[in-house]
Order: C-alpha cells, then structure tokens, then sequence
C-alpha cells in the first residue's frame, strides 16, 4: 500500500441545503451541457449542424397534431409507470421488475378480452379486464416483496428475474393464442368486435389513457405526502430501525406497498393493450421498466416534477427517432443521446448535495 | 435420444459469455458496487471489437492477415471501450457519489443504444463498400479450435472445440477466484465490499479498490461481448442479438453464491438451461418451448431465495452491496 497521503486537490464538504431554484439551476445547467454534448455527438455523426439536429427532433416529437398526441401518450404511459415504482423507491425497495410487472398486467388484459371479449357485455368486460390487470401486476410485485420483507432477499435481483419469467410467460401465450398459426404474433385482438378496446373520448385514441394518468398523478402525489401510509414509507425508507421503534410493521408496509406498485404497473399493462395497442407481445413494456426508475429517481420521487422528467425521456426517444429516420442512422441512436443526458444530470446530483473548495494547505489529512 | 455430444459443446459456447460477465461482475461486487451496466457493458465490448475488427478488415486483405494482429486489435479495443465504460461508472458512483442502480440502469441504455447503433450505423458512416458486417476473416481467427479436435473423437468435440476466448475465461474465472480467496489484495477488496469503514479505518484507500475492481470487471465482462460475437456468431453483428445474457450474467453471479470458480461449471448448468429447449422434443405444442427458457431464471430465483433463508455468513452478498460509502457520513 502506497503511504504518500497528499493533500487532495478538492475539498468536499457536504452543502446545507440549496434553495429549491438553485437546485434546479444546477439540474438546469446539467441538462443544458448534455443538450451540447449531444449536439457535438450528432454533428460528428450525421455531418448535420446542431440546431437544424434539434429542429428536427423537435419537429419528430411536437411537429404536427398525431405527433404531439403521440408524445403525450407515451409520456403517459412512462408517467403512469414512474409513478408505480416511486413508493416502492422511496422504501427503498429497488423494485426494477417494472418491465415484469407491466408484461404481467398487459397478459391479464389480453386474456380476458380473447377469452371473455364475446361472452361479456362491453362494460363488464372492462371492468373485469381492469381488475385481473391490477391483481396480475399486484401479485408480480408481490411475490419478491413477501420474500425481502420475510427473509431479506436481495429484491434487485429477485423483481429483475421476473421480468424474464414474465417474458417468458407472455411468449407461451402469444403461440399458444397466435392468428393466424404460425406468424408468432396473436395480431389485433377482437378486430371486428373491439371487445375491451378503451372507449375513444371526443375522437381521441389516447384521450382516456392519459387523463387516467393524470388523475393518477395528483392521487399518488397526494398519496405519498399527505397520507398516513405515505408516511409510513418514507419512515421505512430513511430507516427501518427507527420504523421499527415507532411501532411500524416494517414488512406489513413492503408488501403492502409493492403490491401498490405492481398493480399500478398491472394498470399500465391494462392501458397499453385495452387502449393503444390491442394487442400483446414480449417487447410490450419496451424497457419502460427500467426507464422509470430513472424518471422516478431524475424527479426526486416528486410526482408533479415527474411529469417533466418523462417529457424529457420521451421527447428525447422521439426526437432521436425522427434523427435517425431523416439522417439513415440507427435507431439506437436515442438511447446514445438519452444515456449523455442521463450521465450529466446524474452527475449534477453531486453538486447539489456537496460543496468543492479548492484545498489550501499542501499536506493535511483527508 | 438426448445427444449429450452435440448438446454439451453448445450449451458450453452458450456458457462463455455469462462466464465472463459473472466474473467481472464478482470482482466488482467485491468491491461494494452492483453495477447494473453490466449488459450494456458486454454490448460495448462486443461493438469496440468490431468495430476494431472492421477496420482492421478494411485495410488488410483476408489473405495477407497476421493473426496475432487480427487477434489482438479487436481485442485491445474491445478492452479499452469497456475500461471507459467502467470508470464512467465509476467516477459517477464513486467520485460523484450517484446511486449505484440508477448510474448502472443509464449505462446499460447508453451502451446497448452504443452497441445497435454503431452495429446498424457503421458501414454507413465509415462508407465502407460492404453489404453487411461480416468478419468472417477476423472471426476465423478467434473461432480457431484447438489442433487436436478433429481427430480426437468425442473428447475432442466436448473439450477442445473451442475457441481460445472460452478457455482464457476459465483461467480469468480461476485466477479470479484465487485472488480474492488466497491473496492479500483480494482479501482487502472483500473487506472493502463486506465494511468499508472498518476496511477505511484499517487504511485502505476505498475509492482506489472500488475504481480498480470495477473497471477491471467490465473488461473482463466486455470480453464476454468479445467472444460472443467474434467467435459463437462468426464475427456477424446483428441488432439485439446478444439479447438478455447481460442480465443473465448478474444472474449467475448470485446463482453461484459470488465464486467465480463455482462459476465455471454453473454458466455451463445455465448454457445448457438456456438452450435446453431445442433439445427436449415437445411434439407438436411449440409453445412449451417458451417455457423451457424460463428456468435459468427460474433456478435463480430458487437459489437466491435458498441463499437467503439458510442465512449462512459466506453464502450472502457483499454486506455493502449496493450502498455507496462516503467517509463523512458515516
């Protein structure tokens, strides 16, 4: 081992806390430096000038009124997903079984409108579609939650192999439900009937999805600062001991709140195939999961700035698209372009929490 | 009847890649850090080699390649994309102190776009005259069997049909595992995972372990990338086809309870697992296949929760896994 201490360049020491708008300023900032470091990603890679890049994905994400409609919908969707995994994050309980959860609700939608959609009146139907969904999703992010709560299992890794179980489990369905045989895809449900569609509201396709979402929004937000059991997870999350000491039932509250979270997951399954796509297949979460953990986590678990945070995903994802589809490039090139911005800003976190002085005296122990 | 001759071979190719990566990632949840940017790791690796291969194909005809050279600039390339991925990861969750799931989940999404977007984008922006990426002259290097596998019948097919990647991962999984057992070092990196303020107190530098220990990890699990698709896809790169093996990879880490030389025989357990499907006959109903692919992860669960509820000391995680450490908040 090396004994040579020398002075750190940097002494760090930990800020009281910021004024909320100067800690969005650094947030703002960040995001600002990202948009940059993009810019010079895309420049050095189509030969494109910056702003007309921006423009474009300007353009590929608001550009027209089925655009915009578009963003607004898969802003929902990743909303409503954020939102299920917050209480669990604010537990403490890294539930990235999102995906699984998700897939979980989406296979108990599609079940009951094959298996149900010509036997049921229509609002039967989508009640009982609604139900199985939460109780599916309930029951995914139940399972490892019984497990941490009784036992301590690691529940990364746990709700993580879920979502390949889940996977998998939608496969089987998907052949064992293919029309017609042997495509591999169970193609439109109930093409003719719409049995379990979600009614279009004022012509819109998306209008109910994203108004549940934003009714979700202002429940959970309330939810988790006002009620009681909202309390009780953030005791959990900052310490289970002291929750222990006041009297709370620290693995009656994971459970419980797990099954909150996966239902709500259960519920974006639900929308996802009763109302946008009708259909079901492995890919249906696409990664929503996990993006939401970042959503959640960008937002500081705060529903309202949440609706920001997944703009920003979502408009970066879609934009991205619309770059790649112009310039002939690979679709992957959002993800590059969302994984800059999400190194910047979970950078800036630091600079938010710590204060860097510049050390004076040479030797001095750290 | 199950044809464990051609059955073991593949289930072993299958197996390289999840080998690497359960050891990288061992060495680098030693040192505290659950790094989730694992898969998105392996995709860079994979994507540095070929694009180091790629150009190296592009000057040099096929029939005037050195193979130490063929072998050696994917390689080198394959190892310094996954080293910036490591200390990416680490100066975000080490030196800026951001949350270990949230810096991993943002790597694997900044690496597999990484990954699809240059496999897809490359001729186009390199404007190479080619129709596809395909090293096949590069791969053949790295697919190389050893010289006695044809002629050796049996044991030849089940042990020596493989390229030199698969064996380097057997000897990366052993020494791993020698070093954190039996040296110094590896004892002072576990003590940095298990309690890092008793391993500070006893004047390790924490950071230096952490940074080392990861950044070497993903260049041990980008070679998985490596291997993947210069030698088990004969140098083809398609979009998403290394899949969820990143994922499976962390997997294994906790199916063979954080020993890398437990490794060996339980990433073939998974490699088989993972493609016993196309060796059970189901009949006529397709979709049991489905099914069989879910145990890997199904073993795992069952392991992980065995793991738990026995509560033996040396069976657990690394006590500290996962939680940052910083000094002044202790």
């Amino acid at each position: 081992m090396h004994k040579n201490h020398t002075a750190p360049l940097f002494h760090i020491t930990k800020r009281k806390t910021l004024p909320w708008y100067q800690a969005w300023l650094i947030r703002g900032a960040a995001i600002v430096l990202a948009l940059l470091a993009d810019a010079v990603v895309t420049t050095v890679l189509t030969g494109e000038n910056p702003v007309a890049v921006y423009a474009t994905m300007f353009s590929g994400a608001l550009g027209t009124k089925r655009r915009i409609w578009m963003t607004a919908q898969e802003l929902a969707i990743l909303l409503c997903v954020s939102l299920a995994v917050t209480p669990a994050f604010k537990m403490r309980f890294w539930n990235v079984g999102g995906e699984g959860q998700i897939l979980a609700g989406g296979l108990a939608t599609a079940s009951c409108m094959i298996l149900l959609g010509d036997k049921l009146p229509g609002w039967l139907l989508l009640t009982v579609m609604l139900v199985c969904s939460l109780a599916a999703g309930a029951l995914w992010g139940a399972i490892p939650a019984i497990f941490k709560a009784k036992w301590n299992t690691n529940e990364t890794l746990f709700t993580l192999m879920m979502n390949y179980v889940a996977t998998q489990l939608v496969a089987f369905f998907v052949i064992v439900w293919e029309t017609p045989k042997g495509s591999g895809t169970i193609g439109i449900i109930n093409q003719k009937t719409q049995a379990g569609w979600l009614p279009t509201l004022l012509g819109q396709k998306y209008l109910l999805n994203i108004l549940v979402v934003a009714v979700l929004t202002v429940l959970m937000y309330f939810y988790l600062s006002r009620s009681k059991q909202g309390y009780e997870i953030s005791v959990v999350g900052e310490s289970e001991r002291t929750a222990r000491y006041v009297g709370i039932k620290v693995g009656r509250v994971i459970v419980r709140t797990m099954l909150l979270s996966g239902a709500i997951c259960g519920l974006a399954g639900f929308l996802l195939v009763g109302g946008t796509d009708h259909t079901i297949n492995t890919t249906l979460a696409g990664g929503r999961g996990f993006t939401a953990v970042m959503v959640a986590w960008l937002a500081k678990f705060n529903p309202i700035i949440m609706i920001l945070t997944s703009l920003l995903l979502v408009f970066l994802s879609r934009g991205a698209g619309e770059i790649s589809t112009k310039f002939g490039l690979n679709h992957a090139f959002g993800d590059i372009l969302t994984g800059i911005i999400l190194f910047f800003i979970i950078g800036s976190e630091f600079f938010i929490t710590y204060k860097l002085s510049l050390s004076k005296g040479a030797k001095k122990e750290g | 009847m199950f044809d464990f001759i051609s059955f073991f071979p593949r289930a072993v190719m299958q197996s390289i890649p999840l080998l690497y990566g359960a050891t990288g990632e061992t060495l680098t949840e030693k040192s505290g850090n659950l790094n989730l940017g694992i898969p998105g790791i392996m995709y860079v690796g994979a994507i540095c080699g070929v694009i180091g291969a790629f150009f190296y194909e592009q000057a040099v005809p096929a029939e005037q390649m050195n193979a130490i050279l063929a072998v050696l600039i994917p390689m080198l390339c394959c190892l310094a994309g996954s080293a910036l991925m490591g200390l990416l990861y680490c100066f975000l969750t080490v030196t800026l102190r951001a949350n270990q799931n949230v810096t991993g989940l943002a790597m694997t999404t900044f690496g597999v776009g990484f990954g699809n977007f240059f496999g897809g984008s490359l001729i186009k922006i390199s404007g190479a005259d080619v129709p596809s990426i395909a090293l096949s002259a590069t791969s053949g290097f790295f697919a190389k069997k050893l010289p006695l596998a044809e002629t050796t019948g049996w044991f030849g097919k089940l042990f020596l049909s493989y390229g030199f990647l698969a064996y380097l991962a057997i000897v990366i999984a052993l020494g791993a595992s020698y070093f954190l057992k039996r040296t110094r070092l590896g004892l002072q990196l576990r003590a940095v995972g298990e309690n890092p303020a008793t391993a500070d107190a006893a004047g390790i530098d924490i950071g230096r372990y952490k940074y080392v220990a990861t950044t070497v990890g993903s260049m041990i699990a980008g070679l998985g990338g490596l291997y993947y698709v210069m030698d088990y896809a004969n140098g083809v790169w398609s979009n998403n086809a290394f899949g969820d093996r990143g994922w499976l990879a962390i997997a294994l880490v906790i199916f063979t309870i954080w020993r890398p030389n437990v490794g060996i025989l339980s990433s073939i357990l998974f490699g088989g697992l993972y493609i016993l499907y196309l060796f059970i006959p189901t009949g006529t109903f397709m979709a049991m296949k489905e099914l069989y692919k879910m145990l890997p992860y199904l073993v795992t669960i069952v392991v992980l929760v065995i793991t738990s509820m026995r509560n033996k000391r040396e069976d657990q995680p690394p006590e500290s896994l996962g939680k940052p450490y910083f000094r002044e908040e202790r």
